[in-house]
């Protein structure tokens, strides 16, 4: 076996180490990289940029720890982005883990000193009303009465009791919609049971393997924007003038992007080269 | 009777929620909220089901001795620990600072974030040995991937800035994913939402009946 076929049948496990390398290794160096903002973000951003202070902001998050290493870094950005501006978050979720993401994030962000001087209250500033099972259907009975379809936050409190849901109906009583998926129930179900039906005005962050899903909605208009994977997350970031995790992540993302093209180029070769000499 | 019961209830139910979606007027209105009403009550009864399935699967697989068996023992341990802990907390039992929160925190994240990670090194290991230019297809493929996979990150820029713009890896990767992605992605909805308007019709008039008979 000469080193061409040695190369085609490479160990997966030393594929496996490379990658492990690659991932790791650069988290523990901050590099400054170029981001360049895409339009699609740039869009989300002009969208709630035009939202003034006090406007209220529908968050939903539809993922689980899973999906955490690209959506945790877009749900505290966002969040942080909300507070700095005085706008009031609303945290709902159509996954059972949602709202306890939310928190975690929110334990994050209420800690910087930024926002500490902001001194957010909960009740008051933002409310997390937890998760109610029905997948679409909670959109949908969202749109008609909101208060029914979570009558009390995750704590326990009614929700028509907490300060910032008086005048909450329904999705008129929103102005910015912002959801974070992984998968079922998620930014697909926004657009067809909120957008759609309700005129909801939608922003999304996706996970990067989902978000080819999501284009087709943001040509025909009904998603303002969209935040791809960890690079819509740190594009964002850049955005808003506060690089935070998404962007630090961006190194370690860039090196086990180049590492896995040059194992498939390499593949590439070694197939080729292999193949014309049992050919010749 | 067995089968024409459920049959008239399915079609009944489904055309009235066509008519209360397109005309979202009183009294239709109405009708959707309780219907929607019911199935947060059917959903919620769903959780619990699913619940006392997976208890009872990993009963059978211990009381069976099958393979993998002791995992089932952790099964139970770690969905009666979170039960019990949820319980005893009562009111706000997510909050941060709870021993609830604490366990998530501290075993499922990084549990669940690890068994995701894992796609990783897989996905690696089958890129370098699948993805070849086989054919005229696969070539096609591949060049669009290897296109998107260097434009999305920042080493994609430092690669192709010497380019002039429109032409560096980032702008040939918002062309991929603007045009023939999302023409290959509206395909492919257009089919699923014809296939479920007809399936959804065969459902509705009692032509597909195997939901119904367990067929």
């Amino acid at each position: 076996m000469n080193f061409l076929e040695k190369l085609l049948a490479l160990d997966r496990r030393i594929i496996f180490l490379f990658i492990a390398i690659a991932v790791a290794l650069p988290l523990f160096f901050t590099v400054k990289l170029h981001i360049e903002v895409t339009p699609v973000v740039r869009n989300l951003h002009n969208a709630m940029e035009a939202l003034p202070p006090g406007s209220k902001v529908l968050v939903s998050l539809d993922y689980d720890p899973g999906s955490m290493p690209e959506l945790q870094p877009m749900a505290e950005s966002f969040f942080r982005y909300c507070f700095m501006r005085d706008l009031k978050i609303i945290i709902i979720g159509l996954w059972p883990n949602g709202p306890i993401q939310a928190n975690s994030a929110l334990e994050v962000i209420l800690n910087e000193p930024d926002i500490k001087k902001k001194n957010p209250k909960y009740g008051i500033d933002y409310v997390n009303l937890g998760y109610t099972a029905g997948n679409e259907v909670v959109i949908e009975r969202m749109g008609s009465d909101i208060p029914v379809t979570f009558p009390k936050d995750y704590s326990g409190n009614k929700t028509e009791d907490l300060p910032l849901m008086k005048g909450v109906k329904n999705f008129n009583n929103i102005d910015f919609v912002y959801n974070l998926s992984a998968g079922y129930p998620g930014t697909v179900e926004w657009v067809l049971f909120g957008v759609d039906p309700y005129k909801i005005k939608l922003g999304a962050g996706n996970t990067a393997v989902q978000a080819p899903q999501i284009y087709p909605y943001l040509n025909s208009g009904q998603l303002v924007g969209l935040l791809g994977g960890m690079k819509g997350g740190a594009e964002f970031e850049i955005a808003t003038g506060k690089p935070a995790k998404a962007v630090k992540f961006m190194f370690s993302q860039s090196v086990s992007h180049a590492l896995i093209c040059f194992f498939i180029l390499i593949g590439n070769f070694a197939y080729f080269a292999t193949r014309k000499k049992k050919g010749a | 009777m067995r089968r024409e019961v459920p049959l008239a209830i399915t079609a009944i139910v489904g055309f009235a929620l066509i008519i209360v979606y397109f005309i979202p007027h009183p009294p239709f209105n109405h009708s959707r909220d309780f219907f929607e009403d019911l199935f947060f009550i059917i959903a919620a009864f769903a959780i619990w089901l699913g619940c006392l399935n997976l208890l009872k699967v990993n009963a059978d697989k211990v009381y069976l001795k099958k393979k993998g068996w002791p995992f089932s023992i952790v099964v139970w341990f770690g969905f009666f620990l979170m039960v019990i802990v949820g319980f005893w907390e009562g009111r706000g039992f997510m909050n941060p600072g709870t021993t609830f929160y604490y366990l998530y925190d501290k075993l499922y994240y990084p549990l669940n974030a690890t068994m995701f990670s894992i796609l990783a090194f897989f996905v690696a290991s089958a890129s370098y040995r699948a993805f070849r230019a086989r054919n005229k297809e696969a070539t096609i493929l591949l060049i669009a991937a290897l296109f998107v996979m260097l434009g999305r990150v920042p080493f994609g820029y430092y690669l192709s800035s010497w380019l002039p713009e429109g032409w560096r890896l980032g702008n040939i990767t918002d062309w991929i994913m603007d045009f023939p992605q999302t023409a290959a992605q509206r395909a492919i909805m257009i089919g699923i939402a014809l296939g479920i308007v007809s399936s959804s019709l065969r459902v509705l008039l009692g032509l597909e009946r195997t939901f119904a008979s367990g067929e």
